[in-house]
């Protein structure tokens, strides 16, 4: 498939910004329930709801670069039945929308008590977060069910897909986290970091298994089946086009096999060895500079993974494109 | 109910192109759609929007080789994979003629649909930017004011070696269906189980069986009388009797 950057960018920035979120609601949870000794500084949870929709209305604003006609946009909502793309299109706003009012009442700070148990005080916030993580999680479902849904693409027709996009958003978002609370203090940075490390380390063990599926795969699908002729040895010798067409240029990468090895090569390192290696690092000695590096080489690295899982999905309807 | 589809036969395609040309110039030039834009339609890469397209695959190896001519559009599937990944509806089938069509005032142009189809039968209009693929000319197989048999997809017409047949696979008696039992239809990647409407007619080897008995019949009245003993003059013959 050809990696349009519109996507590219749409599912690593969302993708990021719901795992940060996800990160500032642990952090409250954890802080409910006295996992870590001392509170966060709302601040850190008012910072961290911006920078989460930042990261949105990035993601959005890079999706509309996607659609022949953005001014319909609005539409896309409405067959959310049977289309995981619709779906998402729905989760998305109302994730953006309770993680809003999240962090909306930090800042307000109206954040009465709905039941208490004595030790334990069950606020608003609370409740308003366990929604909006809900809908994080449900955003990735859709954001990976929209390419694991199609089945003949078989590079992604597998849970896989789900796994990666939900494993790897969390990482880059906790990362986020991570940084984020060095710089504020909080001893919050602790559990993200691990946070982190955890992620990392089990989508690194979830992305070089779709790695090893994908080098594997036997295609249901060949020129054979394609026309339907019998025979071990097809030639294609004309495509219907001279200057190339839709199908020549949307299902194909235009890229060297070397290229394409390099980026393989890259996201391996950028996404899992560099920023495992800056998050111990910066995480023994307490170093901002060092997780904030890891976060944003970590984020560069996803880019390339994106590249990446497009790249590499080999679309059956190449089998009538082949002189391309 | 009905299921209108197309049925190719491969054995009598000569590649010639003129049903790419005629749809072209039925969907462009017609009422509905804004027709199919093309860029540098004379320069020096051509490229544009196509319902159909006429592909050419070599199968088998020199001296034992065949030419294939493999006209390639929308399938009108029973099942389309195209239609409920759609998170607009543009994309629909219809009930009444299992047409798959788009709608093009509600398309948004995000191209999911043609990761969807297997098959490559759609193509966006780069002018436009919405979706577009082959209606089967449903702007002119329902116009009452053309006569009967003028109502037909436009590549069906066009086509010089009647390689394209139109009609209701799903009604056992029409020319489609029979076409399809007798000569052996197949449908495209069946593994997907899209069940495509449209069906292909394989390459036949039309060789006539002529063996040495029909050249040379046995009971050949003519040659019974060229193994006739040849008459001798000696011998008398009827009229020494009757004379
Ligand atoms: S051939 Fe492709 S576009 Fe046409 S109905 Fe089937 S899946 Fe959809
Ligand atoms: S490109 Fe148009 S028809 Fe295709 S899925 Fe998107 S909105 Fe539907």
């Amino acid at each position: 498939m050809h990696p349009a950057f519109s996507v590219i960018f749409l599912t690593t920035l969302i993708g990021a910004g719901q795992g940060l979120f996800l990160a500032l609601y642990t952090g409250q949870v954890y802080n409910t329930f006295g996992v870590v000794g001392d509170a966060a500084p709302s601040s850190l949870y008012i910072a961290g709801t911006f920078l989460v929709l930042v990261l949105m209305g990035l993601g959005l604003f890079a999706s509309f670069f996607h659609l022949g006609r953005p001014e319909r946009a609005w539409r896309a909502a409405t067959k959310w039945k049977t289309s995981w793309l619709a779906r998402e299109v729905i989760v998305l706003p109302a994730f953006s929308g309770m993680a809003f009012i999240w962090g909306a009442l930090h800042y307000f700070n109206i954040d009465p008590v709905l039941v208490t148990t004595g030790t334990v005080d069950i606020s608003l916030s609370l409740v308003v977060g366990l929604l909006a993580g809900l809908l994080a999680l449900l955003l990735y479902l859709c954001t990976g069910m929209i390419y694991a849904a199609i089945k003949f693409i078989q590079e992604w027709a597998s849970p896989l897909t789900v796994i990666n996009y939900t494993l790897l958003g969390l990482a880059s978002g906790f990362s986020l986290a991570a940084a984020l609370a060095a710089w504020f203090g909080s001893s919050l940075t602790n559990a993200y970091a691990g946070w982190t490390l955890v992620f990392t380390l089990v989508g690194f063990g979830t992305r070089m298994f779709s790695l090893y599926r994908n080098g594997r795969i036997k295609r249901k699908s060949t020129a054979c089946t394609a026309i339907g002729v019998r025979h071990p040895k097809i030639r294609q010798i004309s495509q219907g086009a001279m200057g190339g067409s839709f199908n020549t240029r949307e299902f194909f990468h235009h890229k060297s096999p070397q290229f394409v090895q390099t980026v393989k090569v890259f996201f391996l390192i950028t996404v899992f060895i560099v920023p495992i290696t800056l998050v111990v690092i910066g995480w023994s000695n307490h170093l901002f500079t060092l997780l904030a590096a890891a976060a944003l080489v970590q984020y560069v690295g996803l880019l390339a993974e994106r590249w990446f899982f497009f790249a590499q999905a080999n679309h059956p309807q190449n089998l009538y494109y082949q002189a391309t | 109910m009905t299921q209108l589809a197309l049925v190719i036969d491969l054995n009598v395609c000569v590649g010639c192109s003129a049903c790419v040309t005629s749809c072209k110039e039925w969907n462009t030039s017609g009422e509905s759609g804004g027709g199919m834009s093309d860029k540098n339609p004379y320069g020096k890469d051509p490229t544009g929007t196509f319902f159909n397209r006429v592909q050419t695959f070599e199968v088998g190896e020199y001296p034992k080789v065949e030419t294939v001519h493999f006209p390639k559009s929308c399938l009108h599937c029973e099942d389309p994979p195209c239609v409920p990944v759609c998170p607009t509806g543009a994309s629909y089938k219809r009930k009444e003629d299992g047409i798959v069509l788009v709608d093009y005032d509600k398309c948004i142009g995000c191209k999911y649909c043609s990761w969807a189809c297997p098959y490559g039968a759609r193509e966006i209009d780069e002018k436009q930017k919405v979706m577009k693929k082959c209606t089967l000319c449903v702007d002119r197989i329902y116009d009452m004011s053309l006569p009967e048999e003028r109502r037909k997809p436009s590549c069906v017409l066009a086509c010089p070696t009647s390689a394209r047949l139109f009609g209701d696979v799903h009604d056992p008696d029409s020319e489609v269906s029979t076409a399809i039992a007798e000569r052996g239809g197949y449908q495209l990647m069946p593994e997907w189980g899209t069940r495509p409407s449209n069906h292909y007619l394989p390459r036949r080897k039309t060789k006539a069986h002529v063996t040495e008995e029909a050249l040379h019949r046995i009971d050949n009245p003519l040659k019974k009388e060229e193994q006739r003993t040849p008459v001798s003059s000696d011998l008398p013959t009827l009229d020494d009797f009757l004379f």
